[in-house]
Protein backbone atom coordinates (compact mmCIF):
# COMPACT_ATOMS: atom_id res chain seq x y z
CA UNK A 1 0.00 0.00 0.00
CA UNK A 2 2.95 2.09 1.31
CA UNK A 3 4.92 1.88 -2.00
CA UNK A 4 1.53 3.02 -4.30
CA UNK A 5 0.94 5.38 -2.51
CA UNK A 6 4.83 6.44 -3.40
CA UNK A 7 4.63 6.06 -7.10
CA UNK A 8 1.30 7.98 -7.03
CA UNK A 9 3.16 10.74 -5.69
CA UNK A 10 5.65 10.72 -8.28
CA UNK A 11 3.41 12.34 -10.45
CA UNK A 12 1.17 15.18 -10.11
CA UNK A 13 -2.01 15.47 -9.20
CA UNK A 14 -4.42 16.68 -11.97
CA UNK A 15 -7.26 19.45 -11.98
CA UNK A 16 -9.06 18.62 -14.91
CA UNK A 17 -7.90 15.62 -17.81
CA UNK A 18 -7.58 12.37 -18.37
CA UNK A 19 -5.47 9.32 -16.36
CA UNK A 20 -4.20 6.47 -18.51
CA UNK A 21 -3.27 4.21 -15.87
CA UNK A 22 -2.46 0.77 -16.29
CA UNK A 23 -0.78 0.30 -19.04
CA UNK A 24 2.54 -1.80 -19.82
CA UNK A 25 5.59 -0.22 -18.84
CA UNK A 26 6.96 -1.43 -22.38
CA UNK A 27 3.72 0.06 -24.70
CA UNK A 28 3.43 3.61 -22.88
CA UNK A 29 5.57 5.31 -25.80
CA UNK A 30 2.74 3.25 -28.08
CA UNK A 31 0.13 5.07 -26.20
CA UNK A 32 2.09 8.17 -26.42
CA UNK A 33 2.23 7.61 -30.66
CA UNK A 34 -1.50 6.28 -30.89
CA UNK A 35 -3.08 9.39 -29.32
CA UNK A 36 -0.96 12.06 -30.63
CA UNK A 37 0.20 13.29 -27.58
CA UNK A 38 3.00 14.95 -29.04
CA UNK A 39 1.85 17.32 -30.91
CA UNK A 40 -0.66 18.54 -27.49
CA UNK A 41 0.16 21.69 -25.83
CA UNK A 42 -0.85 21.10 -22.56
CA UNK A 43 1.13 19.30 -19.55
CA UNK A 44 1.34 15.95 -19.44
CA UNK A 45 3.35 13.95 -17.12
CA UNK A 46 4.47 10.18 -18.44
CA UNK A 47 5.06 7.87 -15.78
CA UNK A 48 7.03 4.50 -16.46
CA UNK A 49 8.21 1.34 -15.07
CA UNK A 50 6.56 2.29 -11.59
CA UNK A 51 5.38 -0.81 -9.10
CA UNK A 52 1.69 -1.90 -9.64
CA UNK A 53 0.15 -4.64 -7.49
CA UNK A 54 -1.66 -6.09 -10.77
CA UNK A 55 1.00 -5.61 -13.19
CA UNK A 56 4.24 -5.85 -11.58
CA UNK A 57 5.52 -2.59 -13.30
CA UNK A 58 3.51 -0.27 -15.28
CA UNK A 59 3.19 2.95 -17.19
CA UNK A 60 1.01 6.07 -16.18
CA UNK A 61 -0.19 9.04 -18.67
CA UNK A 62 -1.61 12.21 -17.11
CA UNK A 63 -2.85 15.02 -19.85
CA UNK A 64 -4.20 18.25 -18.22
CA UNK A 65 -7.43 19.61 -20.08
CA UNK A 66 -7.76 16.91 -22.98
CA UNK A 67 -10.52 14.17 -23.39
CA UNK A 68 -10.56 11.76 -25.74
CA UNK A 69 -13.17 10.62 -27.75
CA UNK A 70 -14.50 7.04 -27.61
CA UNK A 71 -12.71 6.43 -31.11
CA UNK A 72 -9.48 7.50 -29.95
CA UNK A 73 -9.92 5.49 -27.12
CA UNK A 74 -10.20 2.55 -29.09
CA UNK A 75 -7.18 2.56 -30.81
CA UNK A 76 -5.65 2.07 -27.35
CA UNK A 77 -6.66 -1.70 -27.11
CA UNK A 78 -4.67 -3.52 -29.94
CA UNK A 79 -1.74 -2.84 -27.91
CA UNK A 80 -2.94 -2.99 -24.25
CA UNK A 81 -6.51 -4.60 -23.53
CA UNK A 82 -6.68 -3.71 -19.56
CA UNK A 83 -5.67 0.39 -19.78
CA UNK A 84 -8.14 2.52 -17.79
CA UNK A 85 -8.99 6.24 -18.84
CA UNK A 86 -10.23 8.14 -15.71
CA UNK A 87 -11.74 11.48 -16.63
CA UNK A 88 -10.76 13.95 -13.65
CA UNK A 89 -12.95 17.39 -13.36
CA UNK A 90 -12.14 19.30 -10.49
CA UNK A 91 -9.70 17.30 -9.00
CA UNK A 92 -12.65 14.25 -8.86
CA UNK A 93 -12.72 10.71 -11.07
CA UNK A 94 -16.07 11.86 -12.95
CA UNK A 95 -15.77 8.49 -15.42
CA UNK A 96 -13.42 5.35 -15.26
CA UNK A 97 -13.80 3.46 -18.71
CA UNK A 98 -12.27 0.62 -19.61
CA UNK A 99 -11.26 0.40 -23.08
CA UNK A 100 -13.15 -2.21 -25.57
CA UNK A 101 -11.82 -3.41 -28.90
CA UNK A 102 -13.80 -1.54 -31.72
CA UNK A 103 -15.22 -3.60 -34.68
CA UNK A 104 -12.82 -2.61 -37.24
CA UNK A 105 -9.47 -1.00 -36.65
CA UNK A 106 -8.04 1.21 -39.94
CA UNK A 107 -4.47 2.50 -39.87
CA UNK A 108 -2.74 1.38 -37.16
CA UNK A 109 -2.23 -2.25 -37.29
CA UNK A 110 0.53 -3.51 -40.00
CA UNK A 111 -0.22 -7.10 -41.42
CA UNK A 112 1.83 -9.81 -40.54
CA UNK A 113 1.80 -11.34 -44.00
CA UNK A 114 4.59 -9.60 -46.20
CA UNK A 115 2.28 -10.90 -49.39
CA UNK A 116 -0.35 -8.46 -48.68
CA UNK A 117 -0.96 -5.68 -50.71
CA UNK A 118 -1.15 -3.24 -47.86
CA UNK A 119 2.42 -4.16 -47.01
CA UNK A 120 3.49 -2.78 -51.06
CA UNK A 121 0.68 0.17 -51.62
CA UNK A 122 0.47 3.34 -50.13
CA UNK A 123 -2.91 2.82 -48.57
CA UNK A 124 -4.25 2.28 -44.83
CA UNK A 125 -4.66 -1.05 -43.33
CA UNK A 126 -8.55 -1.98 -42.03
CA UNK A 127 -8.58 -5.39 -39.80
CA UNK A 128 -12.14 -6.38 -38.45
CA UNK A 129 -11.95 -7.68 -35.36
CA UNK A 130 -12.98 -11.37 -35.29
CA UNK A 131 -12.72 -12.55 -32.08
CA UNK A 132 -12.73 -9.24 -29.48
CA UNK A 133 -11.97 -11.82 -25.97
CA UNK A 134 -8.80 -13.19 -27.44
CA UNK A 135 -7.90 -10.09 -29.67
CA UNK A 136 -7.88 -11.87 -32.79
CA UNK A 137 -7.54 -9.49 -36.08
CA UNK A 138 -8.51 -10.54 -39.50
CA UNK A 139 -7.15 -8.57 -42.35
CA UNK A 140 -9.84 -7.60 -44.68
CA UNK A 141 -7.14 -7.29 -47.79
CA UNK A 142 -5.63 -10.84 -47.54
CA UNK A 143 -7.71 -12.59 -45.12
CA UNK A 144 -5.03 -13.36 -42.71
CA UNK A 145 -5.68 -13.21 -38.84
CA UNK A 146 -3.20 -11.56 -36.64
CA UNK A 147 -3.58 -12.81 -33.15
CA UNK A 148 -3.03 -10.62 -29.55
CA UNK A 149 0.89 -10.60 -28.77
CA UNK A 150 1.48 -10.40 -32.79
CA UNK A 151 0.21 -7.10 -33.23
CA UNK A 152 2.61 -4.52 -34.94
CA UNK A 153 1.77 -1.48 -35.19
CA UNK A 154 2.50 0.35 -38.12
CA UNK B 1 -26.72 -10.16 -54.95
CA UNK B 2 -25.36 -7.76 -53.02
CA UNK B 3 -21.78 -7.04 -54.38
CA UNK B 4 -20.09 -3.55 -54.36
CA UNK B 5 -20.19 -2.45 -58.05
CA UNK B 6 -20.87 -5.72 -58.98
CA UNK B 7 -16.85 -6.73 -58.55
CA UNK B 8 -16.52 -10.26 -57.77
CA UNK B 9 -13.99 -10.81 -55.41
CA UNK B 10 -14.57 -13.81 -53.69
CA UNK B 11 -17.77 -15.79 -53.09
CA UNK B 12 -17.50 -14.66 -49.33
CA UNK B 13 -20.75 -12.74 -49.76
CA UNK B 14 -22.79 -15.25 -51.88
CA UNK B 15 -25.73 -17.51 -50.64
CA UNK B 16 -27.24 -20.65 -51.94
CA UNK B 17 -29.39 -18.79 -54.27
CA UNK B 18 -26.46 -16.64 -55.54
CA UNK B 19 -24.38 -19.42 -56.25
CA UNK B 20 -27.19 -21.47 -58.08
CA UNK B 21 -28.30 -18.60 -59.70
CA UNK B 22 -24.85 -18.25 -61.61
CA UNK B 23 -24.46 -21.57 -62.57
CA UNK B 24 -27.38 -21.67 -64.11
CA UNK B 25 -26.71 -18.85 -65.89
CA UNK B 26 -23.73 -21.24 -66.92
CA UNK B 27 -25.95 -23.61 -68.13
CA UNK B 28 -27.30 -21.21 -70.60
CA UNK B 29 -24.15 -19.98 -72.08
CA UNK B 30 -23.23 -23.54 -72.40
CA UNK B 31 -26.24 -24.04 -74.61
CA UNK B 32 -25.02 -21.35 -76.11
CA UNK B 33 -21.51 -19.69 -75.70
CA UNK B 34 -21.53 -17.55 -78.80
CA UNK B 35 -23.64 -14.98 -78.17
CA UNK B 36 -23.11 -11.29 -78.57
CA UNK B 37 -23.67 -9.54 -76.01
CA UNK B 38 -20.47 -7.94 -75.24
CA UNK B 39 -20.76 -6.02 -78.66
CA UNK B 40 -18.83 -2.69 -78.04
CA UNK B 41 -17.60 -3.93 -74.88
CA UNK B 42 -13.57 -3.24 -73.77
CA UNK B 43 -12.52 -5.70 -70.99
CA UNK B 44 -8.82 -5.30 -69.68
CA UNK B 45 -7.28 -8.74 -69.19
CA UNK B 46 -4.11 -7.46 -66.38
CA UNK B 47 -1.94 -10.35 -64.88
CA UNK B 48 0.89 -9.35 -62.75
CA UNK B 49 1.07 -12.46 -62.51
CA UNK B 50 1.67 -15.31 -65.21
CA UNK B 51 -1.45 -17.45 -66.01
CA UNK B 52 -1.99 -19.14 -69.37
CA UNK B 53 -4.95 -21.36 -68.65
CA UNK B 54 -7.28 -18.51 -66.66
CA UNK B 55 -5.95 -15.97 -68.88
CA UNK B 56 -6.44 -18.04 -72.17
CA UNK B 57 -10.50 -19.07 -70.67
CA UNK B 58 -10.99 -15.62 -69.72
CA UNK B 59 -10.32 -13.86 -72.83
CA UNK B 60 -11.90 -16.68 -74.86
CA UNK B 61 -14.94 -15.73 -72.70
CA UNK B 62 -14.81 -12.01 -73.78
CA UNK B 63 -14.05 -12.67 -77.65
CA UNK B 64 -17.06 -15.42 -78.22
CA UNK B 65 -19.44 -12.77 -76.62
CA UNK B 66 -18.32 -10.10 -79.48
CA UNK B 67 -16.41 -7.81 -76.67
CA UNK B 68 -12.59 -7.03 -77.13
CA UNK B 69 -10.23 -7.62 -74.84
CA UNK B 70 -6.94 -5.24 -73.75
CA UNK B 71 -4.41 -5.94 -71.25
CA UNK B 72 -1.07 -7.73 -70.47
CA UNK B 73 0.19 -11.28 -69.48
CA UNK B 74 3.00 -10.00 -67.91
CA UNK B 75 4.05 -7.30 -65.29
CA UNK B 76 7.67 -7.13 -66.86
CA UNK B 77 6.58 -5.55 -69.65
CA UNK B 78 4.28 -2.97 -68.19
CA UNK B 79 4.89 0.66 -65.96
CA UNK B 80 4.62 -1.61 -62.39
CA UNK B 81 7.81 -3.17 -63.28
CA UNK B 82 8.94 1.18 -63.15
CA UNK B 83 7.51 1.27 -59.90
CA UNK B 84 3.80 2.64 -60.86
CA UNK B 85 1.71 1.57 -57.87
CA UNK B 86 -1.00 -0.73 -58.28
CA UNK B 87 -3.42 1.93 -57.77
CA UNK B 88 -2.32 4.24 -60.57
CA UNK B 89 -2.83 0.98 -62.86
CA UNK B 90 -6.05 0.26 -62.53
CA UNK B 91 -7.00 4.28 -62.66
CA UNK B 92 -5.42 4.53 -65.93
CA UNK B 93 -6.82 1.01 -67.44
CA UNK B 94 -10.42 2.15 -66.26
CA UNK B 95 -10.09 5.01 -68.26
CA UNK B 96 -10.47 2.69 -71.70
CA UNK B 97 -11.74 -0.75 -70.30
CA UNK B 98 -15.83 -1.48 -69.04
CA UNK B 99 -14.19 -4.24 -66.60
CA UNK B 100 -11.17 -5.25 -65.52
CA UNK B 101 -9.85 -9.24 -64.96
CA UNK B 102 -6.94 -9.28 -62.54
CA UNK B 103 -4.87 -11.38 -61.49
CA UNK B 104 -1.62 -10.55 -58.93
CA UNK B 105 1.09 -12.24 -57.05
CA UNK B 106 -0.14 -10.00 -54.06
CA UNK B 107 -2.99 -10.89 -51.44
CA UNK B 108 -6.18 -8.42 -51.20
CA UNK B 109 -4.60 -7.00 -54.71
CA UNK B 110 -7.94 -7.47 -56.08
CA UNK B 111 -10.33 -6.57 -53.19
CA UNK B 112 -7.85 -3.08 -52.94
CA UNK B 113 -8.19 -2.18 -56.51
CA UNK B 114 -12.21 -3.10 -56.87
CA UNK B 115 -12.34 -0.21 -53.94
CA UNK B 116 -10.71 2.60 -55.92
CA UNK B 117 -10.90 1.03 -59.40
CA UNK B 118 -14.65 2.68 -60.91
CA UNK B 119 -15.43 -0.28 -63.30
CA UNK B 120 -16.17 -3.83 -61.59
CA UNK B 121 -13.11 -6.04 -60.90
CA UNK B 122 -13.56 -9.50 -61.27
CA UNK B 123 -10.38 -11.60 -59.16
CA UNK B 124 -9.01 -13.99 -61.05
CA UNK B 125 -6.59 -15.01 -58.19
CA UNK B 126 -4.38 -12.89 -55.59
CA UNK B 127 -1.79 -14.56 -54.40
CA UNK B 128 -2.70 -17.86 -52.32
CA UNK B 129 -5.76 -16.24 -51.25
CA UNK B 130 -8.85 -16.39 -53.46
CA UNK B 131 -9.92 -17.49 -56.63
CA UNK B 132 -13.29 -17.18 -57.28
CA UNK B 133 -14.16 -18.51 -60.72
CA UNK B 134 -12.20 -21.51 -60.06
CA UNK B 135 -14.26 -22.47 -57.41
CA UNK B 136 -17.44 -21.65 -59.39
CA UNK B 137 -16.03 -23.79 -62.42
CA UNK B 138 -15.38 -26.61 -60.05
CA UNK B 139 -19.24 -26.03 -58.16
CA UNK B 140 -20.38 -26.12 -62.17
CA UNK B 141 -18.35 -29.35 -62.76
CA UNK B 142 -19.90 -31.30 -59.95
CA UNK B 143 -23.23 -29.70 -60.90
CA UNK B 144 -23.34 -31.15 -64.31
CA UNK B 145 -21.78 -34.44 -63.69
CA UNK B 146 -23.90 -35.09 -60.71
CA UNK B 147 -27.22 -33.20 -61.39
CA UNK B 148 -26.95 -31.92 -57.90
CA UNK B 149 -24.90 -30.16 -55.48
CA UNK B 150 -26.59 -31.26 -52.36
CA UNK B 151 -25.44 -33.85 -49.86
CA UNK B 152 -22.27 -35.08 -51.80
CA UNK B 153 -18.99 -37.03 -50.88
CA UNK B 154 -16.10 -35.05 -51.50
CA UNK B 155 -12.73 -36.50 -51.10
CA UNK B 156 -9.98 -33.83 -51.30
CA UNK B 157 -6.88 -35.11 -52.27
CA UNK B 158 -3.01 -33.64 -52.05
CA UNK B 159 -2.02 -30.30 -50.53
CA UNK B 160 -4.64 -29.61 -48.20
CA UNK B 161 -2.84 -27.04 -46.67
CA UNK B 162 -1.90 -24.63 -48.91
CA UNK B 163 -4.37 -25.48 -52.00
CA UNK B 164 -6.44 -22.05 -52.45
CA UNK B 165 -9.15 -24.47 -54.48
CA UNK B 166 -9.70 -26.94 -51.62
CA UNK B 167 -10.16 -23.80 -49.12
CA UNK B 168 -12.50 -22.01 -51.21
CA UNK B 169 -14.56 -25.15 -51.76
CA UNK B 170 -14.98 -25.78 -48.30
CA UNK B 171 -16.60 -21.96 -47.83
CA UNK B 172 -18.60 -22.30 -51.15
CA UNK B 173 -20.14 -25.50 -50.60
CA UNK B 174 -21.69 -24.70 -47.04
CA UNK B 175 -24.94 -24.38 -48.30
CA UNK B 176 -25.03 -27.96 -49.86
CA UNK B 177 -24.64 -30.28 -46.92
CA UNK B 178 -21.64 -32.29 -48.16
CA UNK B 179 -19.70 -34.33 -46.70
CA UNK B 180 -15.76 -33.75 -46.97
CA UNK B 181 -12.93 -36.50 -46.64
CA UNK B 182 -9.70 -35.16 -46.68
CA UNK B 183 -6.66 -37.02 -48.44
CA UNK B 184 -3.18 -35.74 -47.49
CA UNK B 185 0.27 -36.08 -46.24
CA UNK B 186 0.60 -34.98 -42.66
CA UNK B 187 2.87 -32.25 -43.57
CA UNK B 188 0.24 -30.58 -45.73
CA UNK B 189 -2.91 -31.62 -43.74
CA UNK B 190 -6.38 -29.37 -43.77
CA UNK B 191 -5.25 -26.54 -41.51
CA UNK B 192 -7.24 -26.16 -38.02
CA UNK B 193 -8.73 -23.22 -39.22
CA UNK B 194 -10.79 -24.64 -41.64
CA UNK B 195 -11.70 -28.01 -40.07
CA UNK B 196 -13.09 -25.20 -36.98
CA UNK B 197 -14.86 -23.25 -40.24
CA UNK B 198 -16.57 -26.82 -40.85
CA UNK B 199 -17.70 -27.62 -37.45
CA UNK B 200 -19.03 -23.67 -37.04
CA UNK B 201 -21.29 -24.32 -40.22
CA UNK B 202 -21.76 -28.16 -39.38
CA UNK B 203 -20.23 -29.20 -42.58
CA UNK B 204 -19.26 -33.05 -41.73
CA UNK B 205 -15.72 -34.09 -42.27
CA UNK B 206 -13.21 -37.19 -42.10
CA UNK B 207 -9.49 -36.72 -42.55
CA UNK B 208 -7.28 -40.22 -43.97
CA UNK B 209 -3.66 -40.01 -44.17
CA UNK B 210 -4.12 -43.26 -46.81
CA UNK B 211 -5.37 -42.90 -50.37
CA UNK B 212 -6.51 -46.19 -51.85
CA UNK B 213 -8.99 -47.95 -53.27
CA UNK B 214 -10.79 -48.48 -50.15
CA UNK B 215 -11.07 -44.89 -48.55
CA UNK B 216 -12.46 -43.76 -52.25
CA UNK B 217 -15.19 -46.37 -52.48
CA UNK B 218 -18.27 -44.09 -51.44
CA UNK B 219 -16.85 -40.92 -53.68
CA UNK B 220 -19.19 -39.11 -55.55
CA UNK B 221 -16.18 -36.52 -56.53
CA UNK B 222 -12.66 -36.95 -56.02
CA UNK B 223 -10.67 -33.67 -55.96
CA UNK B 224 -6.98 -33.98 -56.73
CA UNK B 225 -4.36 -31.33 -56.37
CA UNK B 226 -0.50 -31.33 -56.41
CA UNK B 227 1.42 -32.11 -53.75
CA UNK B 228 4.74 -29.79 -54.18
CA UNK B 229 8.09 -30.39 -53.28
CA UNK B 230 8.97 -26.63 -52.48
CA UNK B 231 5.65 -27.08 -49.86
CA UNK B 232 7.87 -29.55 -47.41
CA UNK B 233 10.10 -28.01 -44.78
CA UNK B 234 11.63 -31.64 -44.21
CA UNK B 235 12.57 -33.05 -48.09
CA UNK B 236 12.92 -36.92 -46.68
CA UNK B 237 9.53 -36.69 -45.82
CA UNK B 238 8.29 -35.18 -48.91
CA UNK B 239 10.43 -38.28 -51.28
CA UNK B 240 8.38 -40.67 -48.65
CA UNK B 241 5.16 -39.32 -49.00
CA UNK B 242 5.43 -38.11 -53.38
CA UNK B 243 4.27 -41.39 -54.43
CA UNK B 244 1.40 -41.57 -51.78
CA UNK B 245 -0.63 -39.44 -53.52
CA UNK B 246 -1.10 -40.95 -56.46
CA UNK B 247 -4.14 -41.82 -58.62
CA UNK B 248 -3.69 -44.87 -60.44
CA UNK B 249 -6.48 -45.77 -62.72
CA UNK B 250 -6.89 -49.49 -60.93
CA UNK B 251 -7.42 -47.63 -57.86
CA UNK B 252 -11.25 -46.79 -59.76
CA UNK B 253 -11.98 -50.69 -60.06
CA UNK B 254 -14.65 -50.43 -56.99
CA UNK B 255 -15.54 -46.90 -57.25
CA UNK B 256 -19.01 -45.27 -57.73
CA UNK B 257 -20.44 -45.39 -61.17
CA UNK B 258 -20.90 -41.94 -60.78
CA UNK B 259 -17.76 -40.58 -59.56
CA UNK B 260 -15.75 -37.93 -61.40
CA UNK B 261 -12.22 -37.44 -60.89
CA UNK B 262 -11.24 -33.21 -60.58
CA UNK B 263 -8.06 -31.39 -60.52
CA UNK B 264 -7.73 -27.73 -61.06
CA UNK B 265 -4.38 -28.09 -63.48
CA UNK B 266 -2.39 -28.01 -64.08
CA UNK B 267 -1.35 -31.97 -62.95
CA UNK B 268 2.17 -33.01 -62.93
CA UNK B 269 2.10 -36.80 -62.06
CA UNK B 270 -0.66 -36.88 -59.32
CA UNK B 271 -3.09 -38.34 -61.94
CA UNK B 272 -1.31 -41.22 -64.12
CA UNK B 273 -1.51 -40.82 -67.44
CA UNK B 274 -3.61 -44.08 -67.45
CA UNK B 275 -6.64 -42.63 -65.92
CA UNK B 276 -7.03 -40.07 -68.81
CA UNK B 277 -8.97 -42.75 -71.10
CA UNK B 278 -11.42 -43.66 -68.10
CA UNK B 279 -14.98 -41.99 -68.25
CA UNK B 280 -14.48 -41.29 -64.60
CA UNK B 281 -11.48 -38.83 -65.66
CA UNK B 282 -13.28 -34.86 -65.97
CA UNK B 283 -10.65 -32.47 -65.41
CA UNK B 284 -10.30 -31.64 -69.43
CA UNK B 285 -14.28 -30.90 -69.66
CA UNK B 286 -13.65 -29.03 -66.05
CA UNK B 287 -11.27 -26.60 -67.44
CA UNK B 288 -13.79 -26.34 -70.69
CA UNK B 289 -16.91 -25.62 -68.25
CA UNK B 290 -14.39 -22.69 -67.16
CA UNK B 291 -15.17 -20.83 -70.13
CA UNK B 292 -19.44 -21.08 -69.48
CA UNK B 293 -18.60 -20.15 -66.00
CA UNK B 294 -16.92 -17.18 -66.40
CA UNK B 295 -19.32 -15.86 -69.45
CA UNK B 296 -21.82 -16.06 -66.80
CA UNK B 297 -19.24 -14.13 -64.24
CA UNK B 298 -18.10 -11.30 -66.74
CA UNK B 299 -21.47 -10.86 -68.16
CA UNK B 300 -22.43 -10.33 -64.79
CA UNK B 301 -20.40 -8.39 -63.52
CA UNK B 302 -21.64 -6.16 -66.48
CA UNK B 303 -25.03 -5.69 -64.94
CA UNK B 304 -25.97 -8.03 -68.14
CA UNK B 305 -27.86 -11.05 -66.91
CA UNK B 306 -31.53 -11.00 -66.21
Amino acid sequence: MEKTRKSELLVAALQNGTVIDHIPSDKVFDVVNLLGLTSIDTPITIGANLSSHKMGSKGIIKIADRYFTEKECSKLSVIAPNIVMSIIRDYEVVEKKRISMPNEICGIVKCGNPKCITNHEPMQTVFDVVDKDNGTLRCRYCNKDIHKGEIKLL
Amino acid sequence: MDQTGRSLISLEGLDREDILWLLNHAARFEADPNRKILDGKIVATLFFEPSTRTRLSFETAVNRLGGRVIGFSDAATTSSSKGETLKDTIMMVSNYADLIIMRHYLEGAARYASEVSPVPIINAGDGANQHPSQTMLDLYSMLKTQGRLDNLNIYLVGDLKYGRTVHSMLTAMRFFSPTFHFISPDELKMPEEYKEYCRKNGIKFQEHSTFDEETIADADILYMTRVQRERFTDLMEYERVKDMFILRNDMLRNTRPNLKILHPLPRVNEIAQDVDANPKAYYFQQAKNGLYVREALICNALNLLN
